[in-house]
């Protein structure tokens, strides 16, 4: 595969066939507990997103320009949490700031998206896959994106879900993992189509 | 007396009615992945294990210093603290295991039992009293790992910890290694353990 198109595959790759939730299961605590209204599923998909595609690409600067050169590869558990907190503080005040509108639809996702593991663990998995800076950016938004994808599959299907009749045991976590069971298997149906090391 | 009772009880409750996973759906985000083979979830959960029980301990005897506005910072600084102790001892005394775990160790981090039990157990209790806990919930949390990934390495592979288990009559269920694999899983021991407890509450009720 040529340079250019790298980062294009990655993209496509960190969508569908190596989806951040439904093959790595990262992301799964606010994924069990946020998917019930289709509504706050999509604002807190955007959110993760942006935060996503933004954090990998700082923190692949700081990583490479600043541990590396330092020897300090050791503390980047620590770097990557603490810009990741930082830039959700940040976004946040300026949301505040300049659109009340956003700030009501997105903020109270916020706080949250700091423990999200899938946020840390974008840019873990950059690290140890050695990405490009490029790559790396397209990387976090396309996992983004197929947590967003993922998490509004799973809200329209509880929605529905509301009338159907389900096990007392089952109720709740359980029917939901089941669900994210057959939609990891959909989306193995995807396997084989990129090839990426 | 008491203490030695609220010790115990501190030990109990995680093990069962208050298990962080199948009762509070805590913290599966990073140990699910590894559940494919016995032997990565038995050094994750270990890995857990140390994390949980220590930051809990060391929050604890702090906590009366913490300033409440930046206690989530302080938090999270001591459990990363915990973790690089575990990576770095991984890369050097268990190379190999430390490249199949990849990301993983890492993300223990943002494991939401470990905030979870600091939160709610270790700033207001005593040390001693927040070790058992963190400890408990680790023993409870690991037990429930560990059990998925025996099933899901049995009826995948065959095998056990690495070594064939099943003859060659035994056909792989290769699904279980893959990802639905380990939701499936999950499902089926949430959906047992909560028709169990629903029991026992109705007979409780009744009597």
């Amino acid at each position: 595969m040529s340079e250019m198109l790298f980062p294009i595959a990655v993209f496509f790759a960190a969508i569908f066939t190596d989806n951040i939730l439904l093959t790595n299961y990262l992301g799964m605590c606010s994924f069990l507990s946020v998917s019930k209204e289709l509504e706050t599923s999509a604002g807190l998909g955007i959110a993760v997103t942006f935060v996503l595609a933004v954090t990998t690409a700082l923190n692949w600067v700081v990583y490479h320009l600043i541990l590396v050169p330092f020897q300090l590869e050791y503390l980047r558990f620590i770097v990557f949490i603490i810009i990741i907190a930082a830039f959700v503080q940040l976004i946040e005040m300026v949301i505040e700031r300049y659109s009340e509108g956003l700030y009501f639809a997105l903020g109270i996702f916020l706080p949250l998206i700091t423990v999200n593991c899938a946020i840390l663990g974008a840019s873990l998995f950059m690290i140890i896959r050695d990405y490009s800076f490029i790559t790396s950016f397209f990387f976090g938004l396309g996992s983004g994106i197929g947590w967003l994808i993922a998490i509004m599959a799973m809200a329209g299907i509880r929605q529905r879900l509301k009338n159907a009749k389900i096990p007392p045991g089952l109720d709740g976590a359980g029917i939901a993992l089941v669900i994210a069971g057959f939609m990891a298997m959909a989306f193995m149906g995807f396997s084989g189509m990129i090839q990426i090391s | 007396m008491a203490a030695a009772g609220m010790k115990k009880k501190t030990f109990l409750a995680p093990l069962g009615k208050d298990n962080p996973v199948f009762v509070q759906i805590l913290g599966i985000c990073s140990t699910l992945a590894v559940t494919n083979k016995l032997e990565n979830t038995m050094v994750m959960v270990l890995g857990v294990m140390f994390t949980l029980a220590l930051s809990s301990w060391t929050l604890s005897l702090v906590r009366k210093w913490i300033p409440s506005r930046i206690r989530m910072m302080v938090e999270t600084m001591v459990i990363a603290t915990y973790v690089i102790i575990v990576d770095i001892s991984l890369k050097a005394f268990y190379p190999e295991m430390w490249k199949q775990l990849g990301p993983y160790v890492g993300l223990i981090i943002t494991n939401c039992i470990v905030m979870g039990r600091v939160e709610a157990f270790a700033l207001q209790n005593k040390p001693t009293l927040s070790l058992i806990d963190g400890l408990a919930s680790g023993i409870g949390y690991g037990y429930v790992l560990l059990i998925i990934a025996f099933f899901r390495e049995l009826l995948g592979t065959g095998s056990l910890w690495g070594f064939q288990i099943l003859g060659s009559w035994w056909t792989n269920w290769s699904i279980m290694v893959m990802p639905p694999g380990g939701f499936f899983m999950l499902a089926i021991f949430i959906w047992i353990a909560h028709e169990g407890f629903i029991k026992k509450n109705k007979e409780e009720t009744h009597v």
